[in-house]
């Protein structure tokens, strides 16, 4: 089948962004990452659109990016799903271009760093399921991508922290609660509005709502993880 | 100041441990540790905690490891590597690993290859993103305190070298363009060369192996090139080989052509005691050997109970559902062996040292623990260990500057190949690289290469590092691990030795080194 690509192209964030068009003969099981790779290396080898690819096997969030106006991962993306053979690929928008599809997305890393996403001291193993969930982030943005909440340089950090901090609430040490709880309120309790609508944006899966639910009791609510209770179940 | 190349598990290991020591270091890496090759291991991580009461030991570990390699490894780094696991994985558990458990809260420990206990411990079949996350937030605590700075889209353009030692290293920001002269040692730890196979291996695209024929190139020494490991459960994705761990196979799946119209489950009758689960060099090679005669080869992990898919393998079937649209509970799946991983690497000495002072390596770029063939759940394993190692033998000359300088944007070396020339190789290395090999077939892989044109010092590099890998290759003339070869099939005692390859006035030399003695203990 013969594919359209619309690629919003911009060679630096100073330049103003134009849409390039290709065509493509493809089978209908095609990622869109193999797609680009095709295109780069067939029809424009000398200007290549830029894109970030790692793993292609959507466990490493690197290929980002909005397909027909969703944030996906490109090498999950398949032609298939895009009946009417348009496809329209553009760069994350709430994150600084750098090149074509490539964004700076350091800020997810930065506010990972203010709230302090760390152990202080030994993990305490209370809830292996809650840790395995949420240590499967792939810090891809595609869920403050799709949030009303978020934009960047709030104070309101998203999901791409919640889903981390759920590890750390469930395993702190006790002296080190006050402070990540307090984060936790601070960067996110407090700004989510609950629209849940990072719960099935998410390209590993991860049942945000459900870590949102467990974190807020804990950190929140004091329902969880308390000193005396602190072997208990999850839910 | 020390500079870490790579920000995977064996870079993640090495920051934290000099960080732990108080010790600054950069961390420079293409993309975020969240898009390392680590993340993508699956099965586990190896270690002889005898959770499971069948008196397990580490120097049944050692024995294992050993033998595994084929008695390539230096027995001195392997001992230290099986004899400090447990600690290692306790210090993982401490960092918050969700390590599967037993009900009485010990590690869980499952089955791997080539080994007759359960030894390795895992988190499903996502052990190597649940170890990444946990040493990325552990790293991140010290790059809060400016011990550890990260340099998150950059790249290796080449060491800086003087009088035979290295002084630093030139860096080049892929989203400025901007290139940076760092001084200090440096800790190699970036993966392996899975970008000399493009869409042949399980790895990612950011493990080009352009950093790799850089080094190389400047005279750096490779060891075992020829060793590269053909996992024998993959199957084809778009661009890549999708792994389907061997955890399937600990877990009870089970290795079956069809003959005469009904399943032989070839393995478990050629090899009755680990059946499936002999190292992955002898199973791949059976799987050629029976796909030759019978056709394709089957994985049938439909007699696994559905307590297994949920708590150890549901990420693993949920893949499998995903891009084959096959569910492995029900229906067996088409399995063939692929490119996973690279034995040989740089030459280090158990301490991690290189035969250039100041320059260390760890991880799958380096050439250590493996021997001829790795055992499944070692590599995490030797990533966490090495990168440790090397930071601890860093440590000791940590180099008198910090200085950064921005320098020539032009430096023509260390740019990457571009995706033609990249395939052109690729496809003569695996041509002449295959699971089974021949003295003939590498000749005629080395010719092709020898009259590839090559337009400017990358795709040199790329050239040279390739022909020392297929030199390698033709030189060891015995078959041993993951090397064999049909003209020459007996392993023989006096390629009981390293193959060492270097880079010395343009041309590629090899030459075979003594394995180092094992030291009482």
């Amino acid at each position: 089948m013969i594919i359209k690509l619309d690629i919003q192209r911009q060679r630096s964030s100073s330049e103003k962004p134009h849409i390039q068009s290709f065509s493509v003969d493809t089978d209908a099981l095609a990622s869109v990452a193999e797609l680009l790779e095709r295109i780069n290396s067939e029809q424009i080898p000398d200007d290549p659109i830029q894109w970030e690819r790692s793993c292609k096997q959507k466990k490493c969030g690197a290929c980002a990016m909005v397909i027909n106006g969703r944030p996906r991962l490109a090498c999950d993306a398949r032609v298939n799903e895009y009946p009417k053979g348009v496809i329209k690929l553009e760069p994350l928008k709430k994150f600084p271009v750098v090149c074509d599809l490539i964004v700076d997305r350091s800020i997810m890393f930065g506010h990972l760093k203010k709230l302090g996403a760390w152990l202080e001291g030994e993990a305490e193993t209370r809830d292996n399921d809650i840790s395995y969930e949420a240590s499967r982030c792939l810090q891809c943005g595609c869920c403050l991508e799709v949030c009303p909440n978020f934009y960047p340089g709030g104070e309101f950090f998203g999901t791409a922290v919640l889903v981390p901090a759920s590890r750390l609430i469930a395993q702190s040490p006790e002296e080190q609660k006050k402070r990540l709880y307090g984060e936790y309120g601070e960067h996110f309790y407090r700004g989510c509005g609950k629209s849940l609508s990072c719960k099935d944006i998410c390209p590993a899966g991860i049942d945000t709502e459900r870590l949102l639910v467990n974190s807020n009791a804990a950190a929140v609510w004091k329902r969880k993880y308390r000193k005396s209770k602190d072997s208990g179940p999850s839910e | 100041m020390i500079n870490i190349i790579g920000a995977g598990l064996a870079g993640l290991s090495a920051a934290m441990t000099l960080a732990e020591k108080g010790m600054n270091c950069r961390l420079i890496s293409a993309q975020p540790s969240e898009r390392a090759q680590s993340v993508l291991a699956e099965g586990g991580i190896n270690a002889a905690l005898d959770t499971m009461g069948e008196g397990d030991d580490i120097n049944l570990h050692f024995e294992e490891t050993m033998k595994g390699g084929v008695m390539l490894a230096d027995p001195n780094a392997v001992a230290a590597l099986t004899g400090n696991a447990p600690a290692v994985v306790e210090k993982l558990c401490r960092l918050g690993v969700p390590f599967n458990r037993n009900a009485d809260g010990s590690l869980m420990l499952r089955s791997f290859g080539g080994q007759k206990k359960k030894r390795t411990a895992f988190a499903k079949s996502s052990t190597g993103k649940m170890i990444m996350t946990a040493l990325t937030d552990e790293v991140r605590k010290y790059e809060n305190t400016g011990l550890v700075e990260r340099f998150p889209h950059h790249t290796l353009v080449r060491l800086l070298i003087i009088d035979g030692s290295v002084s630093g290293v030139r860096i080049r920001d892929s989203y400025t363009g901007k290139m940076y002269d760092l001084a200090g040692p440096v800790i190699a730890a970036f993966g392996g060369p899975a970008g000399l196979f493009p869409s042949m291996t399980t790895g990612t695209v950011t493990n080009s192996g352009t950093a790799a024929s850089v080094l190389f190139g400047q005279g750096v020494r490779f060891a075992n090139l020829e060793m590269i490991q053909y996992h024998p459960t993959t199957m084809e994705i778009p661009g890549k080989r999708c792994l389907v761990s061997e955890a399937a196979r600990g877990e009870g799946g089970r290795l079956f052509v069809r003959k005469d119209g009904f399943p032989w489950y070839f393995m478990e009758e050629k090899y009755p005691e680990l059946g499936n689960l002999m190292p992955r060099d002898v199973v791949s090679r059976e799987m050629y050997y029976v796909k030759s005669e019978y056709g394709d080869v089957f994985l049938d992990m439909t007699g696994i109970s559905d307590d297994v898919w949920k708590n150890k393998l549901s990420d693993l079937r949920d893949e499998i559902m995903h891009y084959f649209s096959l569910d492995p509970k029900t229906d067996p799946i088409p399995v063939e062996p692929g490119i996973h991983y690279f034995m040989g690497g740089i030459y280090t000495d158990e301490h991690h040292r290189t035969n250039i002072p100041g320059l260390y390596a760890a991880g799958e770029c380096a050439c250590q623990y493996h021997g001829a063939n790795r055992l499944g759940g070692n590599s995490m394993l030797g990533a966490v260990f090495g990168g440790m190692t090397a930071a601890e033998s860093a440590s000791r000359l940590p180099g008198l500057t910090d200085e950064i300088m921005e320098t020539d944007p032009d430096d023509p070396v260390g740019g990457e190949v571009p995706a033609e020339f990249a395939k052109q190789v690729g496809k003569i290395l695996s041509d002449g690289l295959g699971i089974v090999r021949s003295g003939d077939g590498i000749k005629k892989a080395a010719d092709r290469l020898r009259v590839l044109k090559c337009s400017d010092a990358p795709e040199k590099l790329r050239k040279e590092f390739a022909h020392a890998m297929l030199l390698s290759a033709l030189g060891r003339m015995e078959s041993r691990g993951a090397h064999f070869r049909e003209d020459c099939p007996d392993t023989t005692e006096i390629f009981s030795k390293t193959t060492v390859a270097e880079y010395i006035e343009g041309t590629v030399r090899i030459t075979f080194e003594d394995i180092p003695e094992r030291r009482n203990k």
